[in-house]
């Protein structure tokens, strides 16, 4: 068995249209690992949604391999790739239900394509529901349910021939932010309790800090970065991963007329989240420093803090400054202009 | 013109026009149903694309439908007698009623068929359901309601029909209508049967948008 779940090498796809050829994706490599929460975040047409279904080909690419549990999904045959596809579940931002079938019925869809036998069908389909908390529901229409409700009886549906992968595409995007939280718990819990891999595409940070170990930033058809979702919050590399870590913090400045050049980013890690390490450099070595933006979040379970603060004019008093902020083990880096 | 000897003939007309209605109906759907969904499978978008068959079979559907049921009526007057032996009365106009609606039921098939939301259609895709499964369980439940409100207006439709019929003693109220109320100037018996005629639409409607709101789970 190979190490990768998922494995797409050179993938590339590209739509004919009437006003020309348009690449969606051009060339991805992306390895996803059994037991990883893999977050695939860009902006709407970045190719994101093209990308996952490229996973379990619903989007046949135009070159490249597709490679899932150390099988080469491309020229499979109609039925196996239905075989394969049944390992593959996956959720979707409109919920995507049979609105003629109830709650149960739903989830009972994937066994009866499996040949489950019905009783046996019924007594699975419960117990999803009462794992996704709506087995007082189970006898209600998807019109007769919340937003929540729905996205919860399609991860039941999702779950019902056991797949090894779940991949969710903008799964909370039409929710509100109170049950974005609340699928996003329970996604967390079915990664971690049953071991499901998650492909989680999003266009939000927010998701991706909630629920991811690892991102693949995605921009035109391109992954730009990629890796450990705290290492990319810690030091990104790419502007499109500055811009989504921080949509406050980045050209927020310029946009307020402070241009000052000895701006830097804090990134408090653990421990350090809850000591006052600026104020007390600001004690130590008494010389100000102004305060242009922080914020507190939770990556991936961890505590993290930010804050883009401008160092003293005085390039002396600067490098004290810095010095004092490494010797502390706060890591900070140099914020660039938005144009660089 | 008897009382008795009218209501006799009423009868036997309403009964010939719900004969001629229900069983061209029914064998409407029967042809008509298949091309409906293999023109939604085999469309550019549809879950199994052919470019040709999709052109061809769209393009019989539109040519037979677009030929006035008078027009074709005559027009098949001769194959059907040769078929069947007798090119007037109910089953020579079943058979044209047949052939006239089956293309109608078709698009009507087609179109309800073309509401189903493709985002569930995917979903279906997702987890591995065969193309088959997708007709069976996915397009043609979901789209029952939508079907149910359609199969009122075919009914309907060639209710009509098959009262046109009557022009070329075809049988049931349409050809009691134009005997004695147009070639003979009986206005009574014409209204009668027009008002008969009224109630059945009435009637067959009702019983279409009963049904479609009765097995809507989306209500």
């Amino acid at each position: 068995m190979s190490e990768n779940l998922i494995s797409l090498q050179g993938v590339t796809k590209s739509f004919e249209t009437k006003g020309g050829t348009i690449h969606a994706l051009k060339g991805i490599d992306l390895d996803i690992r059994a037991g990883d929460s893999y977050g695939i975040i860009g902006l709407s047409g970045a190719g994101k949604s093209t990308l996952v279904r490229c996973i379990n080909l619903l989007e046949v690419p135009t070159e490249g391999k597709v490679i899932f549990d150390g099988k080469s999904l491309i020229g499979l045959k109609t039925r196996d790739l239905n075989l394969e596809r049944r390992k593959i579940a996956m959720i979707f931002q409109q919920f995507n239900l049979l609105m003629q079938r109830d709650a149960i019925g739903n989830v009972c869809f994937p066994l009866e394509i499996a040949g489950v036998p019905k009783k046996e069908a019924r007594e699975k389909a419960m117990e999803l529901l009462k794992l996704v908390d709506l087995e007082d529901r189970a006898h209600s229409y998807p019109s007769q349910l919340s937003g929540g409700q729905k996205q919860r009886v399609g991860i039941a549906r999702a779950l019902a021939c056991d797949p090894k992968v779940l991949l969710c595409d903008e799964a909370t995007s039409a929710l509100d932010p109170k049950t974005t939280r609340s699928i996003l718990a329970l996604l967390k819990k079915i990664n971690r309790e049953l071991g499901i891999t998650l492909v989680v595409i999003t266009h939000e940070m927010d998701v991706i800090k909630q629920v991811c170990n690892k991102v693949a930033i995605i921009e035109e058809g391109q992954i730009v970065e990629r890796g450990e979702v705290q290492d990319i919050f810690t030091k990104p590399k790419s502007q499109a991963a500055r811009k989504l870590f921080f949509p406050a913090g980045e050209g927020k400045e310029t946009e307020l007329g402070i241009s000052h050049s000895n701006r830097i980013r804090l990134v408090f890690e653990d421990a350090n989240t809850y000591d006052p390490v600026v104020a007390n450099m600001i004690l130590e070595l008494k010389a100000p420093v102004n305060i242009l933006y922080a914020d507190m979040d939770v990556v991936d379970d961890v505590q993290r803090g930010q804050m883009v603060i401008c160092l003293s004019d005085d390039s002396d008093i600067a490098d004290k400054q810095k010095a004092y902020l490494s010797a502390h083990n706060v890591s900070f880096e140099e914020v660039r202009e938005e144009d660089e | 013109m008897e009382t008795s000897v009218l209501i006799n003939l009423l009868w036997t007309g309403l009964l010939e026009t719900l004969y001629m209605t229900l069983v061209s109906t029914l064998v409407a759907y029967i042809i008509g149903l298949p091309i409906g969904v293999s023109l939604i499978v085999t469309d550019p978008n549809g879950i199994h694309p052919i470019g040709w068959y999709n052109k061809v079979m769209g393009f019989i559907v539109n040519v037979i439908r677009s030929v006035p049921f008078l027009i074709l009526m005559i027009a098949l007057m001769p194959y059907v007698r040769k078929v069947i032996g007798t090119g007037i009365g109910t089953s020579a106009t079943v058979a044209v009623l047949i052939v006239a609606a089956a293309p109608f039921v078709a698009r009507l098939v087609e179109q309800s068929l073309k509401e189903v939301d493709p985002g569930v259609i995917e979903a279906a895709q997702s987890l591995g359901a065969s193309n088959m499964t997708i007709v069976r369980k996915v397009l043609l439940l979901e789209a029952r309601p939508s079907l149910l409100n359609g199969a009122a207006v075919a009914t309907i439709t060639i209710l009509g029909y098959s009262a046109m019929a009557g022009v070329v003693g075809g049988g049931g109220l349409g050809d009691l209508a134009i005997k004695y109320g147009m070639y003979r100037y009986e206005t009574t018996i014409m209204w009668i049967t027009v008002i008969v005629l009224v109630i059945l639409v009435q009637i067959l409607q009702e019983i279409g948008v009963r049904l479609a709101n009765k097995l809507d789970n989306r209500l």
